[in-house]
């Protein structure tokens, strides 16, 4: 039995960019879009193309993503051979280590990608919103005979330098690489995606074990440039969002309430799967304003929703108002509250009255490389008391009571992470 | 529990006019998403009763379609699960099923062959939660031969209900059945039956040698001075959704949060086939107010008193009042809707007015 080609999904790093949405797991596993988590993407994009056996690599805090993935049933990867298949480190006799990089953590499963004898081996990460056709992809790479494929696209000039940098002539037959130059001489980014004959990549990893925190960006994609020259690009141009930052990930949000989404999860075509239980559907109250968002099932709007997306069995109190704002799976606003460019995590409780995101933005006094924009965080599972007030760039983890706001205030800037909170 | 579930799903309704010529009254949507075999499914396997029949007939493309996977309500088992059971030609026997005993009669195998020593027997078009191992310890409690489901109701429609009279331990003494010149108030026998497993398998033999093919008319009612027959009384939400009235009841009812908390939240719930749609969608010029909107629905009009089902699109400038619009019906621009069910995947082209009366539900299909 083989399988032509499996994917590899890395799915181990926390992202501590997202600050406090990753306090309690990692990165893929964070909500987004009212229903789904991050990692649904990738891996409806597999099973979309094709793609029946996927290999989840997990390190960070992977409850969240264990519970969410299960054995592969919202997916259809709950298959008699292949299916998904989740990786966390293990125990070796001799050296046994964490997943030290990307490409490490690919090699440390060897073994699970043997049992598959694969052609082709397709690496993701779980940190991207994209709808992208991995079979075309293959078509791609099998036409031009590469060694390996990397999915690019085009990005704006002046960002281009945050990216590893592929330049390549017109047939995409790769000339140079380079991870995040200073001065870029290509726009095309690679998106961390890529096809590799197993072959190719096999040997590359195990001429490479040796090198601390192996990294494909780093060392596998340079290596086999160098060795063979034989790397081409598969440009992609359609939507894809790096939703690493607080602000990308609140913007991504955000694009899916506009009237007509870029990223359309309307269509029939093409379909995003997550686990997700039955609800009843989203019921909004006599008094209550809805629009311009849209609402997770289970909920229930009593106040005001504008330009906000609500995940499941989230409500809103009586006279509350809920404004470009993110609120992720069981949410609960007390009557009355105001939030303004939040971003409150699933099963977070804002008490009644409370006003989140008010003021003008200060500089974060818990770290302004997270926080620095006006964007208020509360974390998962935490309690905002009744009639408080917090302002912008704020970041609170725990269950805060009316003790921790001096005068009833939290000013822009200021954090609160409780002591018995897990880190 | 020791007991094995039947489920009759097998009929439709005139009284649903056109809403069941594309389904059986079980399939019907209800409340967004749910179906109505849901509930009675549901509470098979919320009373962890772990093998359940479904009896099948009428237009079962959309019941066989929602029942295509049991593991929704965790009937994906290695041991007993569900069982679809429709009308097959055999040796013996090539008519349809024609009533409820009837329907029970051409699947004794079944029956005999089971182990559990009950069988808990319940209608598909129900709409109720209750735990039939409560029902199943007073089956046991008063020695009973049949224990019925009853409901006390009043204002009825006619003709649609059998109602009982018991004595004061319970035992039914009365039993009229659907009668259009009947009561409207008093005790409503709600379909669902506790029966010992053997007992089951003996009276509808002698069933058959008689040539009976309905369940209470031919079995029940005629034993009722000989056997005891007692009734159970449920006391929380119960409806019948098998005709327009009660169908458009029902999911109005579900507007209401307390009975959908009941339903849907309080433990155990109501399970059904989940669908992979998006969040509802409110657009910027949507105004929607007192209405239930399901997952893939998009909104831009004004929506009031509502239920809107799956993938459901409103139009610019639409106005939709007190409506049911069930999976996929798209309402173009500037429409206006009033009193009305809308059936499954209709189009409603810009500009159409239609009003029905709020005692006269319009169905457009």
């Amino acid at each position: 039995m083989k399988k032509q080609m499996i994917a590899m999904l890395l799915a181990g790093g926390q992202g501590s960019r997202l600050g406090a949405l990753t306090q309690g797991m990692a990165k893929p596993a964070v909500a987004f879009g009212g229903k789904y988590r991050i990692i649904d993407f990738p891996l409806s994009n597999c099973v979309n193309s094709g793609v029946d056996t996927v290999g989840v690599l997990t390190q960070y805090r992977p409850l969240q993503l264990n519970t969410h993935i299960g054995i592969g049933i919202p997916w259809d990867l709950d298959k008699q051979f292949g299916g998904v298949t989740i990786l966390p480190p293990y125990e070796k006799t001799g050296d046994s280590e964490w997943y030290t990089g990307t490409a490490n953590a690919i090699y440390q499963n060897m073994e699970f990608m043997e049992q598959y004898n694969p052609d082709y081996v397709l690496i993701l990460s779980g940190d991207h919103i994209y709808k992208m056709d991995y079979e075309d992809m293959l078509n791609r790479h099998r036409q031009t005979g590469a060694e390996a494929t990397i999915a690019v696209m085009p990005v704006p000039w002046e960002d281009a330098s945050r990216y590893g940098i592929v330049v390549a002539d017109e047939t995409g037959h790769i000339r140079e690489f380079e991870e995040k130059p200073a001065n870029p001489r290509s726009n095309l980014a690679s998106m961390g995606i890529y096809i590799f004959n197993f072959s190719s990549l096999k040997s590359a990893l195990e001429e490479l074990s040796h090198v601390p925190h192996c990294d494909f960006g780093m060392h596998v994609i340079p290596h086999l440039f160098r060795k063979n020259d034989n790397l081409y690009t598969y440009e992609f141009n359609s939507y894809w969002k790096d939703v690493g930052t607080l602000s990308t990930y609140w913007e991504a949000n955000m694009e899916l309430t506009d009237l007509v989404p870029e990223f359309n999860l309307y269509e029939e075509f093409w379909q995003i799967y997550t686990a997700s239980e039955a609800y009843p559907p989203a019921f909004v109250a006599r008094e209550a304003t809805v629009h311009s968002s849209v609402v997770g099932d289970g909920s229930l709007v009593e106040g005001t929703v504008i330009h906000s997306v609500l995940g499941a069995n989230v409500q809103i109190g009586a006279g509350a108002v809920v404004k470009d704002s993110v609120l992720m799976n069981g949410v609960v606003v007390g009557a009355g509250a105001e939030l303004d460019r939040a971003i409150i995590a699933e099963g977070s409780v804002i008490g009644a009255g409370t006003k989140v995101g008010t003021g003008s933005f200060a500089q974060s006094q818990l770290d302004p490389r997270v926080y620095n924009s006006d964007i208020t965080v509360i974390g998962a599972g935490s309690t905002v008391p009744e009639g408080v007030t917090v302002g912008r760039n704020v970041a609170i983890i725990g269950k805060t009571e009316q003790s921790d706001y001096p005068d009833g205030n939290l000013p822009s800037g200021a954090y609160i992470i409780k002591k018995g909170v897990r880190s | 529990m020791k007991a094995v579930g039947i489920i009759l799903a097998g009929g439709g309704s005139e009284r649903m006019q056109a809403l069941t010529q594309k389904r059986a009254v079980a399939a019907m949507p209800l409340a967004g998403i749910y179906r109505s075999v849901d509930f009675a499914l549901s509470n098979m396997s919320n009373s962890n009763v772990g093998t359940v029949a479904v009896l099948t007939q009428y237009s079962t493309r959309s019941l066989n379609f929602h029942l295509s996977s049991s593991k929704w309500w965790d009937f994906g088992r290695k041991q007993g699960g569900l069982f679809l059971l429709n009308p097959t030609i055999t040796p013996e026997n090539g008519n349809w099923y024609e009533g409820t005993a009837d329907a029970l009669i051409q699947n004794l195998d079944f029956i005999e062959e089971r182990h559990e020593p009950y069988v808990v027997l319940a209608s598909g078009d129900g709409v109720y939660k209750l735990d039939y191992n409560k029902v199943l310890e007073q089956h046991v409690a008063t020695g009973a031969e049949v224990t019925v489901v009853c409901k006390e109701m009043s204002g009825a429609e006619s003709g649609r209900f059998g109602f009982l009279k018991t004595d004061e331990s319970g035992r039914i003494i009365e039993w009229a059945e659907k009668d259009e010149h009947g009561p409207a108030d008093g005790l409503v026998n709600c379909g669902i039956y506790v029966v010992r497993r053997r007992h089951l398998v003996q009276i509808l033999e002698e069933c058959q040698r008689k040539g009976g093919k309905d369940f209470v008319r031919d079995i029940l009612i005629p034993s009722l001075d000989k056997k005891r027959i007692m009734c159970y009384r449920h006391d929380g939400y119960w409806m019948n959704i098998a005709s327009v009235e009660s169908y458009f009841a029902c999911n109005r009812d579900m507007l209401d949060p307390a009975l959908r908390r009941y339903f849907f939240v309080e433990e155990p719930v109501i399970h059904t086939r989940v669908d992979d749609n998006p969040p509802a969608k409110f657009n910027g010029v949507a105004d929607v107010s007192n209405s239930l909107v399901a997952g893939g629905a998009i909104v831009n009009g004004t929506v009031e008193d509502s239920v809107l089902f799956k993938k459901v699109y409103v139009g610019d400038g639409s106005t939709v009042k007190n409506c049911i619009l069930m999976n996929s019906v798209f309402v173009g621009d500037n429409v206006w809707l009033e009193n009305c069910i809308v059936e499954a995947r209709t189009k409603i082209a810009d500009g159409t007015r239609i009003a029905g009366d709020p005692d006269d539900i319009r169905v457009i299909s």
